[in-house]
């Protein structure tokens, strides 16, 4: 029996993996004909989406809040972005073998951390062990002294910030400001062509189902009950002989590695990956991506991300003024009225109208108990 | 001709000035001017010009701008200077004057007039003569800068025909920061000029002096092998001191820069910490807060210079309440309005005053422009106080220090000799217990928001005096502020204070070495290390309460 969750899932599963590049196979006079760029701009959302699910499963699941998963998404990007670079060869406007912004910077010789991202398979390796490796020395500091709360919070900020700097210094030899673009082929695949987009797009789907399938998966776990167990009372899951900081630390390596992956696939459908990407403001814009879609729901975070960017898309460009209003207006108006979400309200209203009070077994208590009483 | 010029030139310099009534040397000179002969009007100059009569120079000034005019031939030749010109049916008329006195001679047509044209040359030979009387009238000059500027030119100049004018200028000086710059031009002629001894004086004076900008002389006598060993011992003597010196001032520097780093630091993190130990709540809208402070500053700045531009130094004492003021309310605003509905759940207040801090930002930056506006420092906070040679702390940053001083005297004060600062801590401390003996929470709540927020304008008015003002003042603040309360601990103000001292210094400490970006990435690195060892700040709360 299908139950309406599941229905809605499937429903979803089916637009953005089956009848989005379906559509942009249409002839162009056909009423459901979706355009290259459309195809492109989701293709951006959906690598969003898959990393709003391993920030769900950090935040909503284990009641970790990242201020920093820009800099996971920057790392990804920036490996693959590097392959990219290698991969356009002489071909460039300068014609050297070494990227554009390395002559700019008279860099004569490719730095050593750049040669082995000549090799594919290695850069698909590093767009997961990088973010995932930084994420594990980081978490194991700062989960093994038990910096939680808001003090978390802030120490990823920080890293935000110092990541955001240190990418912009020309001397890392990673393009500074401007970053990296100006992407040619992507594995021997020109970009410029219609089919190698909508390829792209199709893997990232892929890629976006079985995130979701892998974060279900460990929510489902018991691992994952340990998760739920450690937001709503850390200290309680301590004393009960669990080791909160080893559950929370492996759920911070795999939100990070998504977030690399996710990085991975945007810089090639972008063609372009600057610093700005992994600043402060983008890595809490993350944040409310979760929010609004409903934490703690996984779908919510998927469909978070894609209304909140498409929404963005649209009022930058008609309404550039009123943008940031709008996502202030967001983070405040969710917090005080959807703590769970539009899926998680929406999920309230459904059992309010089928007359069954059902206990709510998805949508998170949203604080430890603890916290309110010192 | 150059040592004809040069014998003048001292002449001029070393003698009292010429009467005022027209030499029969210079009017001679005048009409070898209209002479087409390139040598006999450089000479011509120079006897014009060492008259040292500022009338005469008046007329070597116009002589180089192209005013001086021929008229006439043979007898009755003269040269005129040219003023105002004007159209007179189809021909140009030019209102003309004489030579010396400037007495009108009525207007006669341009063309009647052959121009003495100024070439390069001519200007060359006309530079020394204005230059040295500006820079003579300078060190006569009421202004103390003006006549250290001066001495700093003439020392930079090493020009020999000099060092008597700064010797006179030396018995005359009282003031002695000019005094110090005076000796040193002096020094640094002599080092130039004079003879071995001379000179072996000279390193020495600089060396006792401190003089940093004798080094590259002095490194070219030490380098120089014309030079006898005496001389080159002696100039290396100096530049050792002259290190020695740089180093001691460079030290103090720092210490300075970190302090004043520090105190900023601390102005910022005072009331967010104070929230943060209240309410266990992060206020992400503290940086805009001061943002709100800086704009109000600017406000005032512009209602002072509208209505009362006399009073204008007065602007900045009236802006410190008002920017208080303003961020207070503005924070009772967001405090009785939403956070206070989401006690208890930290994150989500975090995400909250996010929000509204995105607004704050964005209103700001509609209505004043996303562009940085200006505020200009009043005069009481401009300039600096000479602690020694080569190092003056700027009285904006001395200020700030004591801004940040008097806050912290201000708050221990509050928290520890008042009713309310009794309240707050005890709803710090525990919550309900204190809402059963009849404390009223919401109230503490919102005084110390609204006192947390005050703070946070005040920071930001004093901001305005060192850094730019736009929108975006909070985000570049922000983060740091939170490392300093993060590493300070909840709840303790020392704790804030230490913090607050030891991330500064420590920035400025390594920025030398590492460069600003790397500075901030090391303090991260450290932060972080440094909650290994104490994972709730310096001063953890204990027992029961620290498991919030």
């Amino acid at each position: 029996m299908l139950k309406p969750e599941r229905l809605g899932l499937l429903t979803v599963a089916l637009i953005l993996v089956v009848l989005l590049p379906l559509g942009n196979l249409l002839p162009p006079s056909s009423p459901l004909h979706v355009s290259n760029f459309t195809l492109n701009l989701f293709g951006k959302f959906l690598t969003y989406a898959i990393l709003a699910l391993g920030l769900d499963l950090l935040w909503g699941y284990a009641g970790v809040l990242s201020l920093g998963h820009g800099v996971f998404f920057g790392l990804g990007a920036y490996a693959m972005g590097m392959h990219l670079m290698l991969e356009i060869g002489s071909k460039s406007v300068y014609q050297s073998a070494l990227p554009d912004f390395m002559v700019w910077n008279q860099v004569k010789e490719l730095p050593l951390f750049w040669r082995p991202f000549y090799s594919a398979p290695f850069t698909l390796v590093a767009i997961v062990v990088v973010p995932a490796l930084f994420a594990l020395v980081f978490g194991f500091l700062a989960f093994r002294s038990r910096v939680r709360g808001v003090y978390l919070s802030i120490i990823t900020q920080a890293l935000a910030l110092s990541a955001w700097l240190v990418f912009n210094r020309n001397e890392m030899n990673l393009g500074g400001t401007n970053g990296l673009a100006d992407f040619k082929t992507v594995f021997g695949i020109p970009l410029n062509q219609p089919s190698t987009q909508r390829m792209l797009y199709v893997v990232t789907a892929l890629t976006l189902v079985a995130a979701w399938a892998l974060c279900r998966w460990i929510t489902q776990s018991r691992a994952g009950k340990v998760l739920v167990a450690i937001r709503d009372s850390e200290t309680r899951v301590l004393f009960s002989g669990y080791s909160p900081a080893s559950y929370k630390l492996f759920v911070f390596v795999v939100s990070a590695a998504l977030a690399g992956v996710a990085g991975a696939l945007y810089a090639p459908q972008v063609g372009i990956i600057t610093p700005a990407k992994m600043g402060v403001l983008p890595s809490i814009e993350m944040v409310v991506w979760v929010a609004a879609g409903g934490r703690g729901t996984l779908i919510g975070a998927v469909l978070g991300a894609i209304g909140v960017n498409w929404i963005q898309s649209w009022l930058t460009t008609s309404y550039p003024d009123v943008w940031l209003l709008f996502l202030g207006a967001l983070f405040m108006s969710v917090v005080l009225f959807i703590p769970d979400g539009v899926v998680g309200a929406l999920s309230r209203l459904a059992q309010r109208l089928r007359r069954r009070p059902a206990p709510r077994v998805e949508a998170p208590q949203l604080e430890r108990a603890t916290d309110s009483t010192a | 001709m150059k040592r004809l010029l040069v014998v003048l030139f001292v002449a001029w310099l070393a003698g009292p000035p010429a009467s005022h009534a027209q030499s029969p040397d210079a009017l001679k000179a005048l009409a070898e001017l209209a002479i087409d002969n390139a040598d006999k009007r450089e000479a011509a100059v120079a006897v014009i010009g060492s008259t040292k009569d500022p009338k005469w120079l008046e007329f070597l000034a116009a002589l180089r701008d192209g005013n001086v005019y021929a008229r006439g031939k043979g007898k009755d030749l003269a040269v005129v200077v040219g003023g105002a010109k004007s159209t007179k049916g189809d021909a140009e008329v030019i209102e003309i004057a004489t030579a010396y006195d400037r007495k009108p001679l009525g207007a006669v047509p341009l063309a009647s007039l052959v121009e003495i044209a100024a070439d390069r040359r001519l200007r060359i030979a006309i530079k020394p003569f204005l230059d040295a009387d500006e820079t003579r009238l300078q060190l006569a000059s009421p202004d103390p800068e003006a006549r250290r500027g001066a001495a700093v030119k003439l020392g930079h100049q090493a020009d020999a025909r000099a060092a008597a004018v700064v010797e006179a200028a030396i018995a005359r000086e009282t003031v002695p920061n000019v005094r110090h710059a005076l000796e040193e031009a002096l020094a640094m002629i002599r080092l130039a000029g004079g003879d071995a001894a001379v000179r072996i004086l000279a390193a020495q004076a600089l060396g006792g002096l401190h003089s940093s900008d004798a080094m590259p002389a002095l490194q070219r006598l030490a380098a120089d092998t014309a030079a006898t060993p005496a001389e080159r011992e002696a100039a290396r003597a100096a530049i050792r001191q002259i290190e020695r010196w740089g180093l001691l001032v460079r030290t103090v520097e720092t210490v300075f820069q970190g302090a004043s780093l520090a105190s900023i630091l601390l102005l910022m993190a005072l009331g967010l910490a104070i929230v943060f130990g209240l309410m266990g709540v992060i206020n992400m809208a503290h940086g805009e807060l001061m943002a709100l402070g800086a704009y109000s500053t600017f406000v005032v700045q512009n209602v002072f210079r509208a209505r009362w531009p006399e009073r204008f130094d007065a602007y900045f004492v009236v802006a410190l309440p008002v920017s208080f003021v303003v961020a207070a309310l503005v924070g009772i605003v967001l405090e009785r309005g939403v956070i206070r509905r989401l006690y208890g759940r930290p994150l989500e207040t975090l995400l909250l005053t996010w929000g509204a801090s995105l607004i704050i930002q964005q209103a700001l930056r509609l209505y004043f422009g996303a562009a940085n506006v200006d505020v200009s420092s009043p005069t009481w906070l401009s300039g600096g106080f000479a602690l020694m040679t080569g190092l003056t702390l700027p009285f904006n940053r001395i200020f700030i220090i004591g801004l940040a001083s008097v806050s912290v005297a201000a708050m221990y004060w509050l928290l520890f000799r008042t009713d309310t600062g009794l309240r707050i801590r005890a709803v710090t401390q525990n919550r309900t217990m204190s809402s059963c003996l009849g404390v009223r929470a919401g109230w503490v709540d919102a005084t110390t928001f609204a006192l947390g927020a005050g703070l946070a304008g005040l920071a930001g008015c004093a901001l305005t005096q060192i850094g730019n003002v736009g929108p975006s003042l909070g985000q570049n603040y922000i983060v740091d502020s939170f490392m300093v309360v993060v590493t300070g601990g909840v709840g303790k103000l020392l704790g804030t204070i230490l913090a607050a001292a030891g991330i500064g210094t420590l920035n400025k400490g390594i920025e030398p070495a590492l460069g600003a970006v790397f500075a901030k990435v090391a303090i991260l690195i450290a932060v972080i290390l440094f909650l290994q060892r104490r994972p709730a700040g310096l001063f953890a709360t204990r027992g029961r309460g620290a498991e919030a």
